[in-house]
């Protein structure tokens, strides 16, 4: 300690201070940071280069020949591969058109293409990577801890995602002609890869807001409402009091309207 | 054998007085159980009079009697739920046998709702029969509200009635706004969370009544427990008196029926009660329990379990209330939000949301329950009226309510514009201000439209009338003209194109005194006479005997002549000699 504080007036002192300061600010950073950026660093060179060419074909028109955007569409360094596969595998890319959204349309790639597609997209700037299998597993109900499981998923789905896309996922309207799309064609690898990259006017939930065990929940809660039998009937189509008011209405009223004029007009 | 003589004098003398006994025998005591009772408490005269009431026979007039099987429905099942229902919000872990929420903290509310629908045999049938019956019940509601208003049955003596068919109507919408709101699920949480910004933007007021509701702070635990309270005594206590009420002025004035042959203002053609009518409500009372139990068994309605327990933070897409508080709804979704301002220092006003969401509630029902009144007055029809009006004779009337409903269905709309716009791919604010323009627009264009089809519906009455039903066989003569068949209508089939009265708009009485002195009611009688002019202003009248005997004359084809009896017919008909026009009955003498 002595030794240590006789050279403290040695003049490397302040340069071996900031260094250590820099190093453990740096560190304690690395350490704390969200990890979600891990650019897809296994895939062969070969398919990025499958996906350059792909990309120039199909994508570049809008995103630019380097993905660096132009008017007509975003850059795309730094979106990651999660980002590609979500967009590509849903069809809502390549965009058919200029649209307020990019709508769910016919997939243009097999899974070779969209996974080249996404190396090359990845290679160019570090993003989110397509998730790992153990996430997106949809966790079965039957034991209580799958089951509470399951149900902790429904809680984060109200209290993150119902406000847009209804209680049971069958979507809802946005502004000026947008709309949280309906969840249930979705599967679980694309729903995990639109929390984690926001497509068009979704908000990013990274692994801080919701956790993959959270993400997977979630999933799972999805699933686990899709499969369960409809103990009520036909649903009409989820959508709330506006379809059961209209049944109440058209069917409701009229077939008793219909009874009633069969009465009337029967002799007494 | 009998020790009498008969052929005495003195009998002779009393042979032509009252045979007492033989009237004692006509009305004999009743026997069995009725009579028993009936030594009792009297009730014979009385069901009698009910029994033998007689009712005409139409469709529409079983609009209110759908009202009334579907609230019995209602108050049966009600009775079974109120068995597991559990009216509190303390929080419990679910344990039930819906997986998606094993394990949550929810409501005993909810829970027991959930237990309803899971786990207690039968409950989800019968929950969804009491869910589709209310809807069913306020449906037809508005639907008997709207056959009434529009065949003219609220005219006097039916006014009150009208008036307490009114209530009840509001009654029967709040009374579903209560009872959607008791499970306590993520849908109904919101309305009340919405119902508790309603109740604060009443100006002044309304944060202390928020307290007073809710016992406290929103949510508190107050307020389900109270609202059940609210669901199943109060105003199932008042509807039901009030719709006794309701039934027994029907009796009381009895029913009103539609124009036709031998039917007037002082009979009632139908059936009587006992046997026929019982026969026939009876059986439509269980035709609307099958239909209501059939719709509920394949049909599932507000799906709790899939909306989530409530919990203040979370909110879904498609939240919207129950059908019958949705105009109430989209008045929010179509009032701008610069309506609210702040004046002396820090009192906000609200009026983004008030007057949607408040005020207009009385205004709506204000106005409904005030058109009798408001129309007698206008036209000064102070008569009684048992004998309907076909919508198209009462342009202006129909009219009238065609429009009201046009802005009513904008606002109904105008809460489903979320729906709207993702079904049909487009922007939720074009539809937000195509509505907002319709509002105002809608309803003038929807009145004259209306009004136009009437009068020209009159006229095609007046055609048929005139001229007879077109048959649709082209007879070609001799000469090589064409003309197509006009077949004659039978007495039976003018009578209900030709019974109908058209008044005059009314003539303003003396506005000046002899003295020149402006009279202190003159300004209320243009008023009225204006009104007056506006309503009877453009019409149509029923053809008289005189032009139907000029329209035969001038047919001088051998199969346009008249079958005999016609001439007497149409002179009984009376609605042509009885026509008097309406004068102000204020005078200034």
């Amino acid at each position: 300690m002595n030794a240590l504080a006789a050279r403290r007036r040695h003049p490397a002192a302040i340069a071996v201070l900031l260094l250590l300061g820099l190093l453990v600010t740096g560190g304690a950073y690395s350490f704390f940071a969200p990890k979600d950026a891990n650019a897809a660093s296994t895939v062969s060179a070969d398919a990025v280069q499958d996906g350059k060419n792909l990309f120039l074909a199909n994508c570049a028109s809008c995103h630019g020949v380097n993905a660096e955007g132009t008017k007509s569409g975003p850059s795309l360094v730094g979106v990651g591969a999660a980002s590609v596969d979500f967009q590509v595998s849903t069809g809502r890319m390549p965009l058919a058109g200029p649209n307020v959204q990019a709508p769910v349309n016919k997939v243009k790639f097999d899974e070779t293409q969209i996974a080249a597609l996404a190396a090359f997209v990845a290679s160019l700037g570090a993003g989110p990577a397509v998730p790992e299998e153990k996430w997106t597993t949809v966790i079965q109900p039957g034991t209580p801890e799958n089951n509470r499981a399951i149900a902790t998923g429904g809680e984060i789905f109200r209290v993150n995602c119902a406000m847009c896309h209804n209680f049971a996922g069958a979507g809802g309207a946005l502004t000026r002609g947008k709309y949280a799309p309906a969840l249930d064609e979705a599967t679980p690898r694309q729903i995990y890869e639109a929390m984690v990259t926001g497509p068009q006017s979704m908000p990013v939930f990274n692994d801080r807001n919701i956790s993959p065990e959270g993400k997977q929940q979630v999933i799972s809660y999805l699933a686990a409402q899709r499969d369960q039998t409809n103990v009520g009937g036909f649903s009409l189509g989820n959508l709330g009091p506006v379809s059961e008011g209209l049944f109440a209405w058209v069917f409701g009223l009229g077939i008793l309207i219909a009874g009633a004029v069969w009465l009337g007009k029967k002799a007494a | 054998m009998t020790t009498i003589n008969e052929n005495r004098p003195a009998q002779g003398l009393r042979a032509d007085d009252r045979r007492d006994e033989e009237v004692h025998d006509s009305t004999k005591p009743l026997g069995g159980i009725a009579g028993w009772v009936d030594d009792r408490v009297g009730a014979a005269k009385g069901v009698s009079f009910l029994l033998k009431k007689v009712f005409p026979d139409h469709w529409s007039f079983m609009l209110g009697e759908i009202a009334m099987y579907s609230m019995i429905v209602c108050l049966l099942t009600g009775a079974f739920l109120t068995f597991w229902f559990v009216p509190s919000q303390t929080l419990v872990p679910y344990d039930g046998s819906y997986i998606p929420l094993q394990g949550i903290m929810v409501s005993d509310a909810y829970r027991s709702t959930l237990d309803i629908s899971f786990d207690i045999r039968g409950g989800l049938l019968i929950r969804q029969i009491h869910h589709w019956g209310a809807l069913i019940f306020i449906v037809s509601v508005f639907a008997h509200m709207a056959r009434v208003f529009f065949t003219g049955a609220f005219r006097k003596p039916r006014e009150i009635n009208w008036v307490f068919g009114t209530i009840l109507s509001m009654l029967a919408c709040i009374e579903g706004f209560a009872g959607y709101s008791l499970p306590d699920d993520l849908l109904s949480g919101t309305g009340i969370r919405a119902m508790n910004g309603f109740v604060q933007s009443v100006p002044v007021i309304g944060s202390y009544m928020s307290y007073f509701i809710f016992g406290g702070a929103f949510p508190g635990e107050a307020i389900v427990p109270r609202l059940y309270s609210v669901h199943i005594l109060l105003i199932p206590a008042i509807l039901i008196g009030l719709f006794t009420a309701h039934i027994l002025l029907v009796f009381v004035h009895k029913h009103t029926q539609y124009p036709g042959p031998g039917r007037t203002n002082n009979n009632v053609v139908g059936y009587p009660l006992m046997p026929v009518y019982i026969a026939k409500a009876g059986g439509f009372f269980f035709m609307v329990f099958g239909v209501i139990t059939l719709i509920s068994a394949l049909f599932t309605i507000n799906p709790i379990w899939a909306y989530g327990p409530y919990d203040p933070s979370p909110v879904t897409a498609g939240s919207q209330p129950d059908w019958y508080m949705g105009f109430a709804d989209g008045a929010l979704r179509l009032l701008p939000g610069w309506l609210e301002f702040v004046s002396w220092g820090d009192f906000t006003w609200s009026m983004n949301i008030f007057p949607g969401s408040i005020l207009l509630l009385p205004i709506m029902w204000g106005i409904i329950g005030a058109y009798p009144f408001v129309e007698s007055w206008v036209t000064g029809d102070k008569r009684e009226h048992h004998l309907l009006d076909r919508p198209r004779n009462a342009p202006t009337r129909t009219a009238i309510g065609v429009a009201g409903i046009t802005m009513y269905l904008v606002l109904f709309f105008a809460a489903g514009n979320d729906l709207i716009a993702i079904k049909l791919h487009l922007s939720i604010n074009d539809i937000t201000m195509a509505l907002r323009t319709l509002f105002f627009v809608g309803p003038p264009i929807a009145f004259w439209i209306t009004k136009r089809i009437c009068l020209s519906l009159q006229r095609a009455d007046r055609q048929k009338v005139l001229h007879g039903r077109e048959t649709g066989t082209i007879w070609r003569y001799p000469d090589g003209r064409f003309e197509e068949i006009h077949a004659p209508l039978t007495p039976n089939e003018r009578w209900p194109l030709v019974q109908h009265e058209v008044p005059e708009p009314l003539q303003i009485s003396a506005q000046k005194d002899e003295n020149g002195v402006d009279s202190p009611i003159a300004r209320k009688e243009r008023l009225r006479a204006k009104l007056s002019h506006f309503y009877f202003v453009d019409r149509v009248g029923p053809v008289t005997p005189s032009e139907l005997e000029a329209a035969h004359h001038a047919h001088d084809e051998p199969h346009a002549a008249l079958p005999a009896g016609e001439h007497e017919a149409l002179e009984s008909t009376g609605a042509g000699a009885e026509r008097e026009s309406i004068k102000a009955d204020k005078r200034l003498d």
